[in-house]
């Protein structure tokens, strides 16, 4: 297998933990609430679908018990961000430390126990063309996680659903004064924020990389977070970036196999470098922004 | 007799120590077109919010169609069949006329689009269903709000300062719409401060002063004069006479300019001329989306020319085109925008520190370090001068009607004693009394010896304050007319007239 074959087989796997949380975090920002809580959200998916797979509760469950624990957490932010009007900022890193502290408590005693994946998927046909064949070997959650990508496309594109998030995210007031719940809206989008978090979390533990270890989202959940802006708010760009992201990360992995004598820190650094150029780059573009920035973004709304 | 649509018993609404609304009763007719006349700040708006729910009163009853009314929510209003048209709009600037339409009125876009099209064709409430709403002019995003309400099938229409924004022609079907309404059974709580307008349309006007209920008329029983008086409690001032023009220098020329904006959807500036000499007040009429926001931000500086060496801003004599917007100010240029609500103020600072915006150099600020006695002193003088009202100077911007925050942004480009002043949209959404009281200090400052360039689409303002008019339309600047020599009328077909490319 070649370079380019290891990292099209890989990329998107790889991205699979930033994608899923990116998509969730982007619902919950388009309605205008932002939840920086994103890396602890996913540090509590993990640890509880490790657990529940771990005690031969089966992979589905334990994704299912990660989405309500992520649920949970975010429901935590939009009583205190939401009902009690507190600072967003504040209280998503609050209870983003809250998620990363329930993970580490959960997860004390499984240390380094690791558990077995998923089983790949082929999509026949397409899996056996040369070179880009690996990229139709995936397992189900990777599949999962592009049908929600193109899911959430169609949704902000077509759907009344889509419309009314983006409405309250822009301007609250003026879709309060037209007859809609805001702030029922919004804790429905960072709820769905909260079950994506989950998911990315137990993906990462469970089938990822299989094995518990502490602090093992590693600042993926900042990523995601990242990602979410430098995707201007827009689902496709957000895949690309995440598919970017997942990529370059495997780009080191590669170059540190061929030999050259590149410091291993530079080459895991190099993503994050990337990221934030492109972040740069994006933000420079004003009409851009424009179009597609959030209005209300981070605002405490009240009625 | 039937119960009226909607009556108010006792309604009563107070902010803190502010009585908003004080005992206020009210009967809305079916059929009827009913005015609601009364200067800003007389509770007009509150009533309105309490009428569509969006507050509770704190006693008194709302009644509909006879039973007692309890709102929690707009959306209650709205499923009773009473549609709201704001001035401030409830629009959503990134999603198109279309999305916008839909997030009210059920149906697919497709069908949505038509239906639009349809509806604004036979009300002169042209626009493109598949434009984004922010790169509409404030004229088109009314009719944006006028469409989606009317889209609802309301059978209690309130529409809130309708005509502010609308071109003559447009008024006067508007007005025939409006009728038509009425008279398939819809009942308009119709806001306005244009009493002609009122007169007009109104079969019954229910005038507010402070709060409360003063008079109950027929408009079309008294004369404009005789309704101000009722609805500010004294007589109106004459305007101010103008002394005759007195040619001095030319304190803003624009030379051949085109500019096309970096926002694609915006309107392309073609050839533009102007100048205006000291002394004299400038008038550029036509109806909004015609290239005015891109004209007043050359002016302003806020855009930059590109390209042509020919194109040319000059302001008292120097050349501008490259200098931003401190730097024309520096030269005794003052602007005072269309957007009161972020451009002219900020809404959540004090008045005291709004005025450091543009006062600063008034000896407001020393050493880099803001003199609070002085900052205090310039907004309580403004305040007193504008006769702005408000409860001190360290009240917020946002929290000021619209008319007292015009009078109080005009008042502090005023006091910087402009050689040029640049003015857009003076009396947008302000009632009779600040509008005139607006109107006659610009006259007053021309006097002095000031430039001054009105942009607006009241012409009846253009006609009362300029010595000159020259109309854009489709981003081309029309010759100059002078104001005694030509009608109203004359201005309005260049207004509408239709350009090479629409």
């Amino acid at each position: 297998m070649n370079a380019i074959e290891f990292i099209l087989s890989g990329m998107l796997a790889a991205a699979t933990p930033f994608l899923l949380a990116a998509l969730g975090e982007l619902v919950a920002e388009r309605a205008g609430v932002l939840n920086l809580g994103v890396e602890g959200m996913m540090a509590l998916g993990a640890a509880l679908a490790f657990i529940v797979v771990y005690n031969g509760g089966g992979h589905f469950e334990g994704f299912i018990v990660a989405a309500l624990g992520g649920i949970f957490v975010s429901l935590l932010f939009a009583f205190v961000a939401l009902g009690l009007r507190a600072n967003q900022v504040a209280t998503g890193l609050a209870i983003g430390i809250l998620g990363a502290g329930l993970s580490a408590f959960f997860g004390k005693s499984y240390e380094s126990f690791t558990v077995t994946g998923l089983n790949q998927i082929q999509i026949p046909v397409l899996s056996n063309i040369p070179v880009v064949g690996g990229l139709f070997t995936q397992d189900c959650i990777v599949w999962l996680s592009l049908l929600a990508s193109a899911g959430l496309w169609y949704m902000f594109a077509y759907t009344k659903i889509g419309l009314l998030l983006r409405a309250v995210g822009e301007n609250p007031k003026a879709a309060q004064s037209i007859g809609y719940p805001v702030i029922a809206i919004r804790v429905g989008a960072v709820a769905f924020g909260g079950l994506m978090a989950g998911i990315a979390g137990a993906y990462a533990s469970t089938v990822y990389t299989p094995l518990w270890a502490d602090g093992m989202i590693a600042g993926r959940g900042w990523i995601a977070v990242a990602l979410v802006v430098f995707g201007t708010w827009m689902v496709g760009r957000v895949f690309l970036g995440a598919c970017l992201f997942g990529m370059l990360s495997l780009a080191g992995t590669v170059v540190q196999l061929t030999g050259l004598a590149i410091p291993s820190q530079l080459l895991a650094s190099l993503p994050y470098l990337v990221t934030i150029i492109v972040l740069g780059i994006i933000s420079s573009n004003r009409r851009l922004l424009k179009l597609n920035g959030i209005a209300s973004l981070g605002e405490t709304y009240e009625r | 007799m039937t119960a009226p649509l909607l009556s108010l018993r006792d309604v009563s609404k107070s902010y803190g120590q502010v009585h908003a609304n004080r005992g206020v009763n009210l009967d809305v007719a079916s059929h009827s077109i009913h005015a609601i006349l009364g200067e800003n700040g007389a509770g007009k708006s509150t009533l309105m919010k309490l009428i569509y729910g969006v507050e509770k009163p704190d006693s008194g009853q709302i009644m509909w169609q006879g039973k007692q009314l309890h709102l929690n929510a707009p959306g209650d209003a709205r499923q009773l069949g009473i549609g709201m048209v704001f001035q401030h709009f409830s629009l959503f600037e990134t999603l198109t006329v279309v999305e916008n339409v839909s997030l009210v009125v059920p149906g697919d876009k497709k069908d949505l689009a038509q239906r639009i099209t349809v509806l604004g064709a036979e009300f002169g409430l042209d626009v493109d269903p598949m434009a984004h709403v922010h790169t509409l002019s404030v004229g088109e995003r009314q009719r944006v709000e006028i469409i989606r309400c009317l889209l609802t099938n309301p059978k209690l229409l309130i529409l809130d300062e309708p005509t502010s924004v609308l071109p003559p022609q447009s008024v006067n079907r508007l007005f025939e719409t409006l009728r038509k309404l009425a008279a398939d059974g819809v009942s308009i709580l119709f806001i306005s401060h244009k009493l002609e307008e009122i007169r007009a349309i109104c079969d019954h006007a229910t005038i507010l002063r402070a709060g409360q209920v003063v008079g109950n008329v027929d408009p079309r029983l008294h004369d404009a004069s005789a309704l101000a008086t009722m609805m500010i409690g004294h007589d109106v001032p004459a305007p101010l006479a103008a002394k005759p023009i007195s040619t001095g220098n030319k304190h803003l020329e624009l030379i051949a300019v085109d500019h096309i904006h970096d926002d694609p959807f915006s309107v392309p500036l073609k050839q533009i001329n102007l100048q205006v000499r000291a002394g004299e007040i400038l008038g550029i009429a036509g109806v909004s989306g015609n290239g005015q926001s891109e004209l007043a931000a050359l002016i302003s500086g806020e855009a930059r020319l590109h390209g042509s060496e020919k194109q040319r801003i000059m302001m008292m004599s120097r050349d501008v085109t490259h200098l931003n917007p401190a730097a024309r100010r520096h030269l005794g240029f003052a602007f005072v925008p269309e957007d009161r609500l972020g451009q002219g103020a900020v809404p959540e600072m004090s008045l005291t520190k709004n005025s450091l915006l543009t006062a600063h150099s008034k000896g407001l600020v020393r050493h880099g370090l803001i003199r609070m006695r002085q900052a205090t002193a310039f907004a309580k003088a403004c305040i007193a001068t504008q006769d702005v009202r408000t409860p001190d100077e360290h009240a917020e911007a946002g929290a000021l009607s619209g008319g007292n925050l015009q009078k109080f942004i005009i008042g502090r480009e005023m006091m910087l004693a402009p050689k040029l002043l640049f003015v857009n949209q003076p009396t947008w959404g302000v009632d009779i009394g600040a509008a005139t009281a607006i109107r006659q200090q610009l006259i007053a400052l021309r006097n002095d010896g000031c430039a001054i360039l009105v942009i607006s689409e009241e012409l009846d303002e253009l006609f009362e304050v300029s010595d000159h008019i020259q109309v854009l339309n489709h981003g081309r600047l029309s010759a100059r007319f002078k104001t005694v020599d030509t009608k109203p009328e004359e201005i309005g077909l260049h207004m509408i007239a239709t350009g090479d490319a629409a």
